[in-house]
């Protein structure tokens, strides 16, 4: 193995149920759940899973929802406006912890 | 931009478009052709069901050079349909059933003598269908009147807008051309069309790069918003085309390192529903220089109808309706999902 990620084992997803087919059909029937069309579009959602690919920075997850968003017919500059929904809350979730420090700073200190 | 043709690009050669495929398919991707996928299916042969559209070609001349084009369309092409041979469509239009004409190009308007041909269509009292280009009517000033011509014979008009955005259209369709599709729309708006319940202005959408297109309903809600909008321009139905791996679109697949993927994901797209809806099964598709072929793509890779009549001016509608298709490695883009046709979805 040259490489942790290789963009052919995307494929291979299906067959995780090689290991242990009970809990991966449950999976893949629940994710499919998830991803039809409900209260949200499917093309809603297809733009938030690639805004959380980002989150949880998964190439797998980056390629399959570029592709997916593109395909729900998203235009680039909606993907991008999603990518920076993720990077927002993530910088967020960093710098709100600043009030945890300044929270602590401020009982240490004179 | 040139056209292949004209830079003596290999893929010019209808042959060497057809080997590429197959090798793809065979030796690459080591999966199943066409046909055994269709046999599969319990769809081989595949046979035609009543012909009710004849797509005439009436020529590849074109103002547009998209760099999807399968029919290697532009302004360098000089294959155009003669009087001759527009004669020939009309006598076998005038001995058969057929209730469909869909015109088609290249840029049709072009044709010199493509306002007569619809004139004289129109006579025999045929549905008639323009796949205009949209630019062509803000073109020259001579083009200018065609929305009104369209009404005059009630032509159904069908227009390529590959988004309803300028980047993606124009990065697909040339410089300029989403502004000028805008007010060409405006136009065709102004006389009726996307509005009057005859006269029906339809948009088609094509993926711009490697990827299947969008569900045709979500993506019909989406333009129709956008369109209404941002321009106040308004139209009937959306259709949703998969881009076929010939002429341009199989160059671009091939230079940008995506025909493996996407040919890969074509074939276990394959849906038998899809396959059964081909527009193949119910049309004939009528060359520039009068051959027919089974439709607009296989008419791009010179493959003629297996049947004795091979022209136009020997059409015989009970011969044509009973053959057995030509088929290619390319006709997976029909048959993937939602299928495909120049009509949208066939499921």
């Amino acid at each position: 193995m040259e490489n942790y990620y290789n963009p052919e084992d995307l494929k291979k997803f299906g067959k995780i149920g090689e290991f242990q087919k009970e809990l991966a059909d449950k999976f893949f029937d629940y994710y499919g759940a998830v991803f039809a069309e409900g209260a949200l579009t499917a093309r809603e959602k297809s733009l938030i899973a690639l805004a959380v690919a980002h989150a949880v920075q998964c190439p797998y997850c980056i390629d399959a929802y570029t592709t997916d968003t593109l395909e729900k017919g998203c235009s680039e500059t909606e993907m991008m406006e999603a990518v920076h929904v993720s990077a927002a809350i993530r910088g967020g979730a960093s710098l709100v912890h600043g009030v945890q420090m300044m929270n602590k700073a401020k009982e240490l200190s004179m | 931009m040139k056209s292949l043709k004209a830079i003596g690009h290999q893929f010019a050669e209808s042959s060497t478009q057809i080997k590429s495929l197959h090798q793809e398919v065979v030796d690459v991707l080591k999966l199943p052709t066409f046909q055994e996928k269709l046999a599969n299916a319990s769809l081989f042969p595949l046979k035609t069901k009543q012909i009710d559209t004849l797509q005439i070609n009436v020529g590849k001349m074109c103002n547009q050079v998209c760099k999807h084009c399968h029919v290697d369309a532009g302004p360098d092409r000089k294959e155009i349909m003669t009087q001759e041979t527009m004669q020939a469509c009309l006598e076998a239009l005038k001995r058969s059933d057929i209730a469909i004409v869909d015109l088609t190009g290249g840029a049709p308007e072009m044709n010199p003598h493509f306002r007569w041909f619809v004139e004289e269509i129109a006579k025999l009292g045929k549905h008639i269908i323009v796949r205009c280009n949209l630019t062509i009517i803000v073109a020259n000033p001579k083009y200018n009147d065609l929305p009104e011509f369209f009404k005059q014979h009630q032509v159904e008009v069908v227009s390529s807008l590959p988004f309803y955005n300028a980047d993606k259209t124009d990065r697909q369709r040339g410089q300029g051309v989403f502004a000028d599709s805008i007010k060409a729309l405006k136009l065709l708006n102004a006389v009726g069309y996307g509005i009057e319940e005859d006269l029906k202005l339809n948009l088609v959408y094509n993926p711009n790069g490697a990827f299947m297109p969008a569900p045709q309903d979500s993506l019909q809600k989406q333009y129709k918003r956008a369109l209404l909008n941002e321009f106040g321009i308004v139209f009937n139905d959306l259709f949703a085309i998969t881009n076929v791996p010939v002429s341009r679109y199989l160059d671009y697949l091939i230079t940008s390192k995506n025909y493996d993927g996407y040919m890969e994901k074509l074939i276990n797209a394959f849906n038998p529903v899809a396959a059964e809806g081909v527009m193949c099964r119910s049309m004939i598709s009528v060359g520039w220089d009068g051959f027919l072929y089974d439709c607009d793509f296989n008419q791009m890779l010179d493959l003629t109808v297996n049947t004795a009549v091979k022209h136009i001016s020997d059409f015989d509608n009970e011969i044509l309706s009973q053959r057995n298709i030509v088929i290619g490695e390319h006709c997976y883009a029909c048959t993937a999902g939602a299928g495909s046709s120049c009509g949208g979805n066939t499921i």
